[in-house]
């Protein structure tokens, strides 16, 4: 501080007073630093990485399997949110003739769907059936932490286990096994979503749809025994099956949700891959609103077709503004019409000639 | 399983005259020293194999009757006089009927489940033996029905991906089932078996890990570093081994017992 002994009081007061905090801080920058050099950081502070809420109370997570969605919470504080999963190994329908050895979380094929607030302290308890042949664990995109909790969640067949982590980052997101070999876990169907409603909530709308869109790699077994993955063909990223939500026709006839002309839809799409990217697009429909890439903030408006990586997700919004069937598509189209990446939202109400008419033609068909 | 497509394979075993049994150790096989590949390779190795004396090993696992003859000897362990410490109450033995009721004449042919480390290890113990390492179950489970070492053709591996996929495992006997180049029945059929250093690694001298076990096998950075990331079943094997206790056991693991 030679600056004291300059003449002018005012400009040394001046600079003495931005000097000598800047050197204060320093000091301390230097000194932490040298402390967490020579590894004696023991008895450095514990800062808090951000602001917290507080939690309230308890609460047991609702969860669903597509295509519904748990509520909106319409909450307007944190709390603590019970999340029980079990992982099970199971023998169902994949598409017409072939069975497939599903390795799921709740017994579901995308897994269940899970809804928390920004800021929730999720405790969350793994369970693998006692059925199982092999270990699983989780990996939530939207957990902040080692391996997004898989790192402390391997649970071998009738074992469990637990961990918390805070909601901090609203969005969508995937979860899926990790246990190595990773790819084998996720082609087997381990993947779901989880929603971490921001804070001030969505917009309302009329109708909310679970959409996950995954692939599959199927070898024929012996006659009688179920497909199981053909690890060439998931290497070769060129997969038997695209389906959304689980199989092929889990989307479509009967299993098709249906809406009414006039109401608002939102779609929460997943993308559990394994290898794909899906160009989703909607036949019959723009979405007027795209959270892009399942983050929280609208991103774009008036979008025709909308990328979302394996391993990501997107929400995107619409109004249904005439009657008849919406498609939902991969766009890589040979991937709907030949591999099974077809759903559809049935549109019931009354024709709105002023925006969809047809004037001439030989006949209608639905899309 | 018939493979005819022929492979030219790296084979460092030399040629035997057949693994058979011996007459001094009936139901077990002599395998000769040979090597198998290292999952990891770690800086300064200058292969990827890793040795293997050789060693006997059962050509079965070992069945529901006979952990029973050695239950009924060992009264200390029997499921309800055991100590937690070496076998946890909630999962030993539970497929039993009673302490000395392992089931039908069908399912005491079985191979015994539910067993844990310390049982298995002990019933070894009881007939002079012990568990086969890490290695050498690894190196007995490379072949498959003609080759001694198949671990790097990808049909072989299809197939053991197949076979650990299927929910329900093998209700076939072990004699049954045929056996593999080396004369060994039922290494993959009814799911996982007992090494004695389960909760080390493949690499002994690895430092990767923590608390000894072999993690980055079984997270998603596993292929990373590994010497054959096609090898789905032995990253399913490993996950499989970090995840034991060795007071625990499950449905889909047995053992069986060798010696050098």
């Amino acid at each position: 501080m030679s600056s004291a002994r300059e003449a002018k009081s005012r400009s040394v007061f001046s600079r003495t007073v931005v000097v000598v905090p800047l050197t204060v801080v320093a000091t301390f920058l230097l000194l932490t630093a040298a402390r967490g050099i020579t590894g004696s950081s023991g008895a450095r502070p514990s800062v808090p990485v951000r602001e917290l809420p507080d939690v309230k109370g308890v609460e047991t997570a609702t969860l669903t399997s597509a295509p519904l969605v748990p509520a909106p919470l319409n909450r307007d504080y944190a709390t603590k949110v019970v999340v029980e999963l079990e992982t099970t190994e199971i023998v169902r329908r994949l598409a017409d003739g072939v069975d497939y050895t599903f390795w799921t979380f709740g017994d579901a094929v995308p897994g269940k769907f899970i809804r928390v607030r920004e800021g929730d302290l999720v405790e969350f308890k793994l369970t693998n059936s006692k059925t199982s042949g092999v270990p699983h664990n989780i990996d939530l995109h939207a957990v902040t932490g080692p391996g997004g909790g898989a790192a402390v969640t391997l649970t071998l067949p009738g074992g469990s286990s637990s961990f918390s982590f805070r909601a901090l980052n609203p969005g969508l997101y995937i979860y899926h096994c990790a246990v190595s070999p990773v790819p084998m876990h996720v082609a087997n169907g381990m993947y779901g979503l989880i929603f971490v409603e921001p804070k001030e909530g969505l917009p309302v709308v009329d109708h909310e749809f679970y959409i996950l869109q995954s692939e599959f790699y199927a070898k024929a077994g012996k006659p009688g025994e179920p497909h199981t993955l053909d690890m060439e063909r998931g290497i070769d990223e060129n997969p038997t099956h695209v389906v959304f939500n689980g199989s092929v026709g889990a989307l479509t006839g009967d299993n098709a949700p249906t809406v009414r002309v006039g109401e608002s839809v939102r779609l929460f799409v997943g993308n559990g891959g394994p290898n794909l990217s899906s160009s989703f697009h909607v036949i019959g429909e723009v979405f007027d609103h795209v959270y892009g890439e399942g983050g929280s903030e609208i991103t774009q408006r008036n979008v025709q077709t909308t990328m979302i990586p394996a391993g990501g997700s997107a929400i995107v919004e619409f109004r249904a503004e005439v009657p008849g069937t919406l498609v939902l598509v991969d766009h890589a189209i040979f991937r709907a019409f030949n591999k099974g990446a077809i759903g559809m939202i049935k549109v019931l109400g009354d024709e709105q000639p002023a925006v969809f008419k047809q004037l001439e033609g030989i006949g209608k068909t639905n899309h | 399983m018939r493979f005819t497509l022929p492979l030219a394979l790296l084979l460092t075993v030399p040629a035997v005259a057949g693994a058979a049994g011996n007459p001094g150790r009936p139901g077990m096989v002599r395998l000769p020293e040979g090597s198998i590949g290292r999952m990891y390779t770690m800086v300064g190795d200058t292969t990827t194999r890793q040795r293997v004396q050789g060693f006997w090993i059962d050509r079965d696992p070992v069945t529901r009757g006979g952990f029973l003859v050695f239950v009924r000897a060992n009264p200390q362990w029997r499921r309800s006089t055991v100590a937690g410490v070496y076998a946890q109450a909630a999962t030993y033995l539970r497929d039993w009927r009673d302490d000395l009721d392992s089931g039908n004449a069908r399912a005491r042919n079985l191979p015994v489940t539910w067993v844990s480390w310390h049982a298995a290890q002990a019933f070894c113990r009881d007939r002079g033996l012990r568990l086969p390492t890490l290695a050498e179950w690894e190196y007995a489970a490379a072949a498959d029905e003609t080759r001694h070492d198949a671990s790097r053709d990808p049909r072989f591996m299809q197939h053991l991906i197949s076979l650990y996929a299927q929910r329900g495992r093998t209700a076939v006997a072990p004699r049954a089932l045929v056996p593999n180049a080396w004369g060994i029945r039922g290494l993959h059929e009814y799911g996982w078996e007992w090494v004695d250093d389960y909760n080390s690694t493949l690499v002994s001298d690895d430092s990767r890990g923590v608390g000894g076990r072999d993690v980055d096998a079984v997270c998603a950075s596993a292929a990373i570093g590994a010497t054959n990331p096609t090898n789905y079943p032995a990253f399913l094997r490993a996950a499989v081994r970090a995840g034991l206790d060795g007071n625990g056991g499950m449905a889909s693991l047995g053992f069986r017992c060798a010696t050098s």
